[in-house]
């Protein structure tokens, strides 16, 4: 009895944040995406199925597509600027450690917003980059950085890059050194080394970055307005939009679940990596 | 930090520094002129917001929902010191925002809103918009006749309109070879403006420079008709830099664009900065846009709330906030007293209320067909 007490308090708190504001919310939104939008905005209570086959009008799948490929592009580059640097860092000195790290979450201190519209005075045709190079003669014409999906990825991957480091350097300095030095002494070239026993050891960090830079890359609705130009939409803008702009609160949820499902899936698919990897980091510890 | 102010506040909100540094300067003039009386003073004589009626005097506490730097500083505490009615401003940044948190709290949670005329017609056919009691504004005389005529609310019986105005082409006429007249200058422009142009992205004036130039209107739910301006606007995408609600003018002072899609009143923030910017309804008509005053039916103090509006109905009022945003207010007595020097220099500031309504027509709710106008928006801006 005094148990079962023990664990009410102590799971209480969480669980009913959990369930007031998440599990909630969720049954509301599921719940709206059955029903029709009034004339003038709101929900009728109409049961209808009519959101769901909107959902799959190709004009959505289209836009679904393009944002899974941006998300998909800027995770794996990413990726690629991540690993070394998470890499350089957990293999500093201790004491350098922190200060680097320090560095790299240094612009979440400053709005999103305003690091984004940075980009803008960066990359448009009369901005820092092309100017110079215009003047210097080294182009004839601006390049076209800004307004597209270059421009798109390059805010995402900016804006998202630390959410890859920091799961990454936590699974990198995790990692025992004598495991590397053993593989060393063995004759394993460093490569060798890197790619069969970093790599795999690090797989849970992997994971984990990619799911940040993944999530709210595919959900974000600023980076292609304001970077994109506007001129293609992400599914961010599409429920933006439904739930704002149409007032079409039934659609805008479909919509969202739609995007939530696909995310579980993708989480399913990373919790599936970290059990594979799960015995090997366990033998390791 | 232009942009930035102008991304809080959003669209259909206002407002470069520019704006807000010409206002501070202007609201020292303001606060001369519409010096708050002494509470005794308030007290002693009749003010022309006392009602004929034996009414109790308004008190209590209201609150405001209004964009960002849309009212001169000092009128809510001007109002406050006057009438003793307390003011709480709440901020949105957008129509669509603040609807959104009325539509979340069932119609209630303020007693005045700032809304769009469109969005001012769906708060009073949803039943949450109060009905006016024109005995409690006596200063909606100050109004222009035109503005009580205006479709999306006959008779202003829900919402008093705040400020009015046009949507045009601004432009750099020292960068531009030709003058522009038309939406096609924007749809379908020459080689010299390819890529060196923005429309604006919000479903209403996404679609307004293709129904104008095929001669529909800009309310239309006919299908058929919104295809056609879907062609011409996909096709017209081809030669746009961006689509821009927020920051078109300030890319117009950078010379990134040379002409965009504009509201008047934006125009100006980039004439502030640039007088070799331009301001031009297109002979083919625009929008008549305007945002109003709306009391929502759920408020508990609708005496103090008329007696909001009617303050903001004072010419000397009117005048504060037309200097300040340099948008038009549909006040007659109010637009008779701004600064001369200042429609010299905004020259759309000076246009009449005869003037906007022979070029404009205003934005109505879209009701079923907001779904439609949706989709083609989508299909637009999704569109390659």
């Amino acid at each position: 009895m005094g148990r079962t007490i023990r664990r009410l308090v102590l799971l209480g708190p969480g669980l009913g944040w959990w369930l007031a504001f998440l599990v909630v919310p969720l049954l509301v939104v599921l719940a709206y995406s059955f029903f029709r939008r009034g004339t003038f905005g709101g929900v009728v209570f109409d049961f209808t199925l009519d959101n769901y086959v909107r959902a799959l009008d190709p004009l959505y799948v289209r836009v679904l597509w393009f944002s899974l490929r941006v998300a998909v592009i800027t995770t794996l580059v990413a990726l690629l600027i991540g690993y070394p640097a998470a890499y350089y860092i957990a293999t500093r000195p201790r004491r350098w450690r922190t200060p680097l790290l320090v560095f790299i979450i240094l612009p979440f201190w400053t709005s999103f917003l305003i690091r984004t519209y940075a980009w803008i005075v960066l990359l448009n045709r009369e901005g820092l980059i092309n100017r110079p190079l215009l003047n210097l003669g080294i182009i004839e014409q601006p390049l076209p950085l800004l307004y597209n999906e270059f421009a798109i990825v390059i805010g995402l991957l900016y804006g998202y890059l630390p959410l890859m480091i920091l799961p990454l350097y936590a699974a990198i300095e995790r990692l025992n050194p004598e495991l590397r030095e053993a593989a060393t002494n063995l004759g394993a070239r460093p490569i060798k080394v890197f790619f069969t026993v970093t790599v795999p050891l690090t797989l849970t960090g992997v994971a984990a970055g990619c799911i940040f830079v993944f999530v709210p890359s595919l959900g974000n609705f600023i980076v292609p307005d304001l970077l994109g130009g506007g001129r293609s939409i992400m599914v961010g803008n599409l429920i933006q939009g439904q739930f704002l702009k149409a007032r079409d609160w039934p659609f805008g949820a479909t919509l969202s679940l739609a995007l939530i499902a696909l995310m579980l899936l993708l989480l399913v698919v990373q919790a599936r990596i970290i059990n594979r990897d799960r015995p090997a980091s366990g033998n390791a510890a | 930090m232009t942009v930035m102010e102008t991304w809080r506040t959003g669209t259909r909100g206002i407002r470069s520094w520019a704006a807000v540094g010409m206002a501070a300067v202007l609201l020292v003039g303001a606060c001369t002129g519409v010096a708050s009386p002494s509470p005794s003073a308030t007290q002693a004589t009749a003010t022309p917001l006392a009602t004929p009626t034996e009414t109790p005097k308004p008190s209590g506490k209201i609150v405001i929902s209004n964009w960002d730097l849309y009212m001169p500083e000092n009128l809510l505490s001007d109002f406050t010191a006057e009438t003793g009615i307390e003011v709480e401003l709440a901020l949105h940044t957008t129509n669509e925002d603040i609807m959104g948190k009325i539509e979340a709290a069932a119609g209630s949670g303020f007693d005045i809103v700032f809304v769009s005329a469109p969005f001012a017609e769906a708060l009073a056919k949803r039943g949450w918009a109060a009905k006016l009691d024109k005995g409690q504004l006596p200063n909606s005389v100050n109004l222009a006749p035109e503005a009580d005529l205006l479709d999306y609310d006959p008779g202003n019986q829900f919402s008093i309109p705040y400020t009015w105005g046009t949507t045009g082409l601004c432009y750099r006429s020292d960068l531009v070879s030709f003058t522009p007249d038309s939406w096609n200058d924007l749809l379908r422009p020459r080689e010299e403006l390819k890529g060196k142009i923005t429309m604006m992205a919000t479903d209403r004036w996404l679609m307004l420079p293709a129904l104008l130039v095929l001669g529909y209107s800009i309310n239309t739910t006919d299908p058929a008709e919104l295809e056609q301006a879907k062609q011409l606007l996909l096709e017209a995408k081809k030669s746009l830099l961006a689509y821009d609600d927020i920051t078109f003018y300030a890319k117009l002072v950078s010379a990134e664009a040379l002409l965009v899609e504009a509201w008047d009143g934006w125009c100006n923030y980039g004439i502030a900065e640039n007088p070799d910017i331009k301001y031009v309804v297109p002979k083919e008509g625009s929008d008549l846009w305007s945002d109003t005053m709306v009391i929502l039916e759920s408020s508990t103090n609708k005496p103090a709330a008329h007696a909001f509006l009617n303050y903001v109905l004072r010419p000397e009022v009117g005048k504060a906030v037309a200097e300040l945003v340099y948008y038009k207010v549909p006040n007659t007595k109010a637009m008779e007293l701004v600064d001369p020097a200042l429609l010299a220099q905004y020259p759309n500031l000076g246009m009449t209320a005869a003037e906007l309504t022979q070029f404009g027509q205003p934005e109505r709710d879209l009701g079923d067909a907001a779904p439609l106008w949706a989709q083609i928006v989508a299909e637009i801006t999704a569109g390659q």
